[in-house]
């Protein structure tokens, strides 16, 4: 394993001269088809989704610190919960991982150019900023934004009750963004199957690109389906179709199927990325490979198939689902997950574990994913389920996973921002961040867990009833200011990072090809590329002496390399 | 070995008593307190589960921490051990999943019942009707209407929605199901203590989701017909004064008042 070549030259600096005789400025911004920069601009407008979406989620946490607070009024809090779950859902989780680190990072890792369609990615990301636009519109109508929660259930839903424009702008924002969804769905696809560089098989692409392979094929069995549901939904308010409403025949129940048939898949679009993140951080901080490597693809295989076949449990409550099957089907999407924890755990274990600011954050996902998928276990059990939904149980549950999605998101952007603009971020400021960020949700969640169990409803604006709810109520929100806090301490740590700490090529030992190319990665990515012999190209190439280890072969025998 | 030592946890668990809450209460059903027992047996498995993770990842940030730039062994995989933590979840899960079914198949039962009460969800209020005993019980937001039922009998709920989807949650029952416009919903409660037990509409329904409150007051059987005797004379009387589509804002608190918008 001492052979390695020094590899071959593709490119030089200078050459491709025709990036550079292009437009500069913000004509470049809006004519650009590289992956870096539509990745880039997906990545900021998404990160301004999560500012505003957050700040939906501290008036929410200010109108409930008391039992009958006149903060907001009745309709101002319908608008406010369901315009935050929109946002966090449809325009900044998804967009971030899909639209963002996967555009900037797929190609580079697989070591391509460019996206197999940057035109269609050029389209994918116009059309999320114009949904995106389209759905918080809405609050300037005068019947305000939508107001029926981010779940849409008819009928309620329809033009009887619901009849504002703000409702038609969520249906059509939402029909944008989820177009640029399945058009980055195909385009992550096509890369992946088609671009990849020589020597880089299946089985030797980063865990990343696995994940996102695994979400852009979810992304294209799931979103289609959601984008007939809002047709139909449109059509029946406007058009006089039935399809939901009970008064002509139709369904109301057809609604949540097929929003869910969706939405559950939509579950791990959302999660599968930041699976993919942390274990790109695990690895490199602890220098080993990331442990049990094909047992993580096959897990992460599993988990895209199990989670079409779960939709129902959300629906558990209705009386008229079939019970069982969604239970054992959604039990069994924690023996996937639960493997992916162990790997994690085998990956840092005996490792050299360096607490950098991103593998803080990656730890801390570990900690706060393990809250939220153990609570998930407790609600794919009916009869748990049955005083649990919908009350603050769930409403704790999903934020604990959704948090540590950002936490996740969080780490990703410690680690390869330097990547993307060459410049590392303050290490001080970015713990100060994690700590208030971990801590923050960990006081967020806890008492929303209790307030559920003790029988407090989600979506409800007052609770006059039961004034002994405040105080877990006002703890929570002390939990989300300090989430505020922790956002804004990444603000402040970019500016005051900014250019600042130059990164170089390779700031972490990384183990995966874009540590191999320049910060910023030039036009078409790479001047030259090292033999693929393994998912490490990168460290294989700086630790040639160094290869993984298969089960039972230690430092003093013979070598094998593992393929 | 962690099941090993789950089951006679688990087992104690059935047997109520010491096993801390973990935040839930038993409630006052025979079916509320079967969910309570599986809610103690999954928070004793997760407190197993979930430690055994914590503890690995605290042992490894102590103990591996980088102290130098050394390069450790570059183990990746261990069959062996892999193939445990698919097999063990496989068996928790299964488990779990048994136990589950042994409780929702109680909860779902249809026994003989000796009371019937069609519960009935409106924005933004609830009606119950006796059928055969001519009465009707109706209430919106926080006049909060109460549906009266007796003790120690199976009591067999038809529940429907009128407009939009409600949910019927009792929090003492740890039971809710949904008022779904077009299907009739069927189940049953036997309610082993008495007492009054304040619920609420728990599925966003519209304006005034957060005040369609309820109550569920359980009585003894003499009780419970001397209720519905008074009931039968003053009952159609009430139920003329309000009307499902007749919103009455005098009732809900002025401070929340706000006009139904574009209806």
């Amino acid at each position: 394993m001492t052979d390695v070549l020094d590899p071959p030259i593709l490119a030089q600096p200078g050459d491709h001269g025709h990036a550079h005789e292009g437009p500069t400025g913000i004509l470049k911004w809006l004519t650009t088809t590289d992956h870096k920069i539509i990745g880039l601009s997906y990545t900021v407008t998404s990160v301004i989704m999560m500012v505003i979406g957050g700040a939906l989620a501290e008036i929410i946490r200010a109108q409930l610190t008391s039992s009958n607070n006149s903060l907001v009024s009745l309709a101002q809090y319908n608008e406010l919960f369901t315009m935050h779950g929109s946002v966090m859902i449809y325009l900044f989780a998804g967009p971030f991982a899909f639209g963002g680190l996967a555009n900037i990072l797929v190609p580079i890792q697989i070591g391509a150019p460019d996206m197999a369609f940057p035109r269609l990615n050029a389209l994918s990301y116009w059309l999320y900023l114009m949904g995106s636009i389209t759905m918080l519109m809405g609050f300037f109508t005068a019947g305000g934004a939508a107001n029926f929660g981010w779940v849409a259930y008819a009928p309620l839903s329809n033009s009887i009750n619901t009849p504002g424009a703000g409702a038609d702008l969520w249906i059509a924002g939402l029909l944008l963004t989820g177009f640029s969804a399945i058009f980055t769905g195909v385009n992550l696809t096509a890369t992946i199957f088609y671009l990849r560089a020589p020597g880089m098989t299946m089985f030797r692409m980063p865990i990343f690109t696995w994940n996102m392979l695994v979400t852009a094929i979810l992304i294209l069995l799931a979103f289609p389906v959601l984008t007939a549901g809002l047709i139909m939904l449109y059509c029946d308010r406007h058009f006089g179709t039935h399809i939901f409403s009970v008064q002509g025949g139709g369904v109301p129940v057809l609604w949540q199927h097929i929003f869910w048939f969706w939405g559950h898949p939509e579950v791990y679009i959302l999660a599968l990325p930041f699976f993919g993140m942390v274990t790109e951080i695990i690895p490199v901080f602890s220098r080993k490979p990331v442990f049990g490597y094909k047992g993580m693809v096959f897990a992460t295989m599993t988990i895209g198939a199990l989670s079409l076949g779960v939709w129902a449990h959300h629906m558990f409550t209705t009386g008229v689902v079939l019970l069982p099957f969604f239970s054992i089907m959604s039990f069994l999407i924690a023996v996937p997950t639960g493997i992916k924890f162990f790997n994690w755990i085998g990956t840092m274990w005996r490792g050299e574990i360096w607490f950098s600011t991103a593998m803080l954050m990656a730890i801390g996902f570990l900690f706060t994913f393990l809250v939220g998928g153990i609570t998930g276990i407790y609600l794919a059990s009916p009869p748990i389920d049955f005083f649990t939904h919908d009350t603050y149980f769930v409403v704790a549950h999903f934020h604990s996973i959704v948090m540590a999605l950002v936490l996740g998101a969080m780490g990703g952007l410690y680690y390869w921002g330097p990547k993307i603009t060459g410049y590392l971020l303050n290490e001080t400021i970015g713990k100060m961040q994690f700590w208030f960020l971990f801590i923050g949700i960990q006081v967020f969640t806890f008492p929303m867990y209790l307030l559920g169990l003790r029988g407090m409803p989600r979506r409800v604006a007052a609770y006059p009833l039961h004034p002994s709810w405040q105080t877990l109520n006002e703890l929570s929100t002390v939990g989300a200011v300090m989430i505020g806090v922790s956002t804004v301490l990444f603000m402040v740590n970019i500016g005051y990072s900014w250019k600042k700490y130059p990164a170089g090529d390779n700031p972490w030992d990384g183990h995966t090809l874009e540590w191999f190319t320049t910060s910023p990665p030039p036009h078409h990515n790479f001047y030259r590329l090292p033999r693929i012999r393994s998912e490490r190209p990168t460290w294989d190439y700086n630790h040639p002496d160094r290869p993984a280890k298969a089960h039972g072969h230690h430092d003093n025998q013979d070598e094998v390399p593992v393929v | 070995m962690r099941r090993v030592v789950a089951l006679p946890i688990a087992a104690l668990a059935l047997a109520g008593c010491t096993v801390p809450t973990f935040g839930a209460a038993p409630g006052v059903t025979t079916s509320s307190r079967s969910a309570y027992h599986l809610w103690q047996g999954f928070s004793i498995g997760a407190a197993l589960i979930g430690s055994l993770v914590v503890v690995l990842i605290l042992w490894t940030m102590v103990f591996h921490r980088r102290k130098g730039d050394n390069i450790p062994e570059q183990s990746q995989y261990h069959i062996p051990l892999e193939l445990t933590y698919v097999i063990v979840p496989i068996l928790i899960v299964i488990g779990l999943f048994a136990w589950t079914m042994v409780v929702e198949n109680q909860e779902v039962a249809n026994p003989k019942t000796s009371v019937t009460i069609n519960v009935n969800a409106f924005q933004w209020g609830w009606k119950f009707t006796y059928p055969g005993q001519d009465v009707v019980v109706i209430g919106q937001t926080t006049q909060n209407p109460e549906m009266v039922m007796p003790v120690n009998e199976n009591v067999h709920i038809n529940l429907t929605s009128t407009d939009v989807i409600h949910s019927f949650y009792v929090h003492d029952f740890n039971f809710s199901r949904l008022a779904l416009p077009g299907v009739l919903n069927q189940f049953t409660f036997r309610a082993v203590n008495t007492g009054t037990f304040q619920s609420q509409c728990s599925e966003i329904c519209g304006l005034y989701h957060s005040l369609m409150y309820f109550r569920v007051k359980v009585v003894t059987r003499p009780q419970y017909e001397v209720w519905l005797e008074s009931k039968a004379n003053a009952g159609v009387a009430q139920a003329s004064r309000i009307t499902n589509n007749q919103q009455t804002s005098s009732v809900v608190p002025t401070k929340l008042t706000k006009s139904k918008g574009d209806n």
